[in-house]
């Protein structure tokens, strides 16, 4: 049996962690001029939702899964609720609810199996995950190592106390893209290439390369129109940066926070959610809005 | 020179601000964090190479309006914290540095550890800043091969920069020594000892304390 990870009451257990399984909640702010990148749940909207059925605030931190989903043993009594990407939940080895409310009995297991479509599952515990905040965030950024670690068989994850808030007994489930179209904001050096105005008829389509740091896309090379290199500018959530190769980067919550390529525009963060959730292979569109 | 900073609209609620000198990024980053409390509330106030990212702003066109009137100095304020980074410079790259300045490997140190320098932003991991005030005609390349692995504490060159690597990491900068002080400190405020504005200076030590 593992040591625990970190102090506190353990009340649930990782007995299989997935491909890849962190803890997320909104993430850090107030720190970008330090290097800091913001980190926070990649599907923010299913976040929020799997909170409000168990009853905490918006962004109490949940377990986000890559995937493969992810199974964990309550050591207490305790509710959970699995949201985002859809996929079967079971409660030892009998189908439980997605999507709503389940409590979980002293030594229970909760399996949240590979998602049926999207990619990231949220399951969130009522009390949220207490793991230490660094910086003002439970969050684990990807990029610079900072917050928990990826979870672990074994680790023992602390809860806080539940609150007595309201529980939503029902929550939106948004239909995953079949197709993803991020509105673009051009700028803030859209003359930095040739074929912009075209852009919205290329159809790229999500890389197997993209993670939390970047959505990456292949597809038809935005040519430059003009030479030069760029000096490290501050880059915000939902840049899209353009390197050399000319295949559009879309940043996401481990974004860095400075960058050196020229960023064509920047897709709204009503956007992003879906960007989160899209597939290697997922015909992906840009689409330019001037505001 | 009456005439305000050019700034730029980024996304749904940032303003990218461009200047025309570190030296005036430096001095718009030092008004902006000393009226803030002024200004309508901004989430990040990132300044890097040539601009500032505003990030997070509730009024985007009123703080943009305050902004194209503001007279940026030529100059930061000369004041402003200094920290000091004994360094032992012993770095695997001191030798190719010194060849390149054309000096010898005792000179190359003088050379280095004779300017005050300011952290002009930070980027590439928490707590790495970019230190700007190696006189112009002493800038390196990086290197053509990055080394897989960087001690923490190596104080090294690229381009104009001087950094300091906060923590062991892949890098490609040229190593001119290291410093046992701690650049990251998550129970420290901030954690970055060379946030943005930091005046440096680097002194010689013969050994790690």
């Amino acid at each position: 049996m593992a040591e625990p990870r970190w102090p506190g009451t353990a009340e649930l257990e990782v007995v299989r962690p997935g491909p890849l399984t962190t803890v997320q909640d909104l993430g850090r702010r107030g720190v970008a001029h330090l290097g800091v990148p913001r980190a926070g749940a990649l599907d923010e909207p299913a976040l929020r939702a799997v909170n409000r059925l168990v009853g905490n605030p918006d962004g109490a931190a949940a377990l986000e899964t890559t995937l493969g989903g992810v199974a964990l043993r309550a050591l207490a009594r305790c509710v959970v609720a699995v949201g985002g990407a859809p996929a079967p939940v079971t409660v030892d080895g009998r189908p439980g609810a997605w999507g709503a409310a389940v409590t979980l009995r002293p030594g229970a297991v909760v399996e949240v199996g590979p998602a049926t479509h999207g990619v990231r599952s949220y399951l969130a515990v009522a009390g949220g995950f207490a793991v230490p905040a660094v910086l003002g965030s439970r969050s684990a950024d990807l990029l610079s190592g900072l917050g928990p670690a990826p979870l672990a068989a074994g680790d023992r994850l602390p809860v806080g106390p539940a609150g007595d808030a309201p529980r939503a007994d029902l929550v939106p489930l948004p239909a995953p893209p079949g197709e993803l179209v991020l509105r673009l904001r051009l700028g803030p050096h859209d003359d930095w290439f040739a074929a912009v105005p075209g852009l919205a008829r290329s159809i790229y389509r999500v890389a197997a390369a993209s993670n939390r740091v970047a959505l990456r896309t292949e597809g038809p090379p935005l040519a430059r129109a003009r030479g030069g290199e760029l000096p490290s500018a501050g880059m915000v959530l939902g840049a899209v940066q353009v390197p050399p190769d000319g295949q559009p980067v879309v940043f996401l919550a481990d974004h860095p926070t400075t960058g050196g390529y020229p960023v064509v525009g920047v897709v709204p963060h009503a956007d992003l959610a879906a960007a989160g959730q899209a597939r290697p292979g997922t015909v992906v569109r840009f689409l330019p809005v001037r505001d | 020179m009456a005439d305000g900073p050019i700034v730029r609209r980024v996304g749904e609620d940032a303003l990218l601000v461009e200047l025309d000198s570190a030296e005036r990024v430096a001095a718009l980053y030092t008004l902006l964090t000393a009226r803030r409390a002024e200004l309508p509330a901004i989430t990040e106030i990132v300044p890097a190479a040539r601009t500032v990212l505003l990030d997070g702003v509730a009024d985007r066109r009123a703080l943009a309006r305050l902004l194209a009137g503001w007279a940026v100095p030529e100059h930061p304020p000369a004041e402003g914290p200094l920290v000091e980074i004994p360094t032992r410079y012993d770095g695997a790259d001191l030798a190719e540095v010194a060849a390149r300045w054309g000096v010898s490997a005792e000179a190359a140190v003088r050379i280095h550890s004779a300017p005050e320098y300011r952290v002009a932003f930070c980027g590439f991991a928490p707590g790495f800043g970019y230190l700007t005030g190696l006189p112009a005609g002493y800038e390196v390349p990086r290197r053509a091969t990055p080394r897989s692995s960087v001690p923490a504490g190596s104080v090294a060159l690229a381009g104009p920069y001087t950094g300091v690597y906060p923590r062991s990491s892949p890098g490609g900068w040229q190593l001119l020594g290291r410093t046992a002080a701690a650049l990251w400190d998550l129970g420290r405020e901030p954690a970055a000892l060379l946030a943005p504005g930091v005046r440096v200076r680097f002194t010689p030590v013969a050994r790690h304390g």
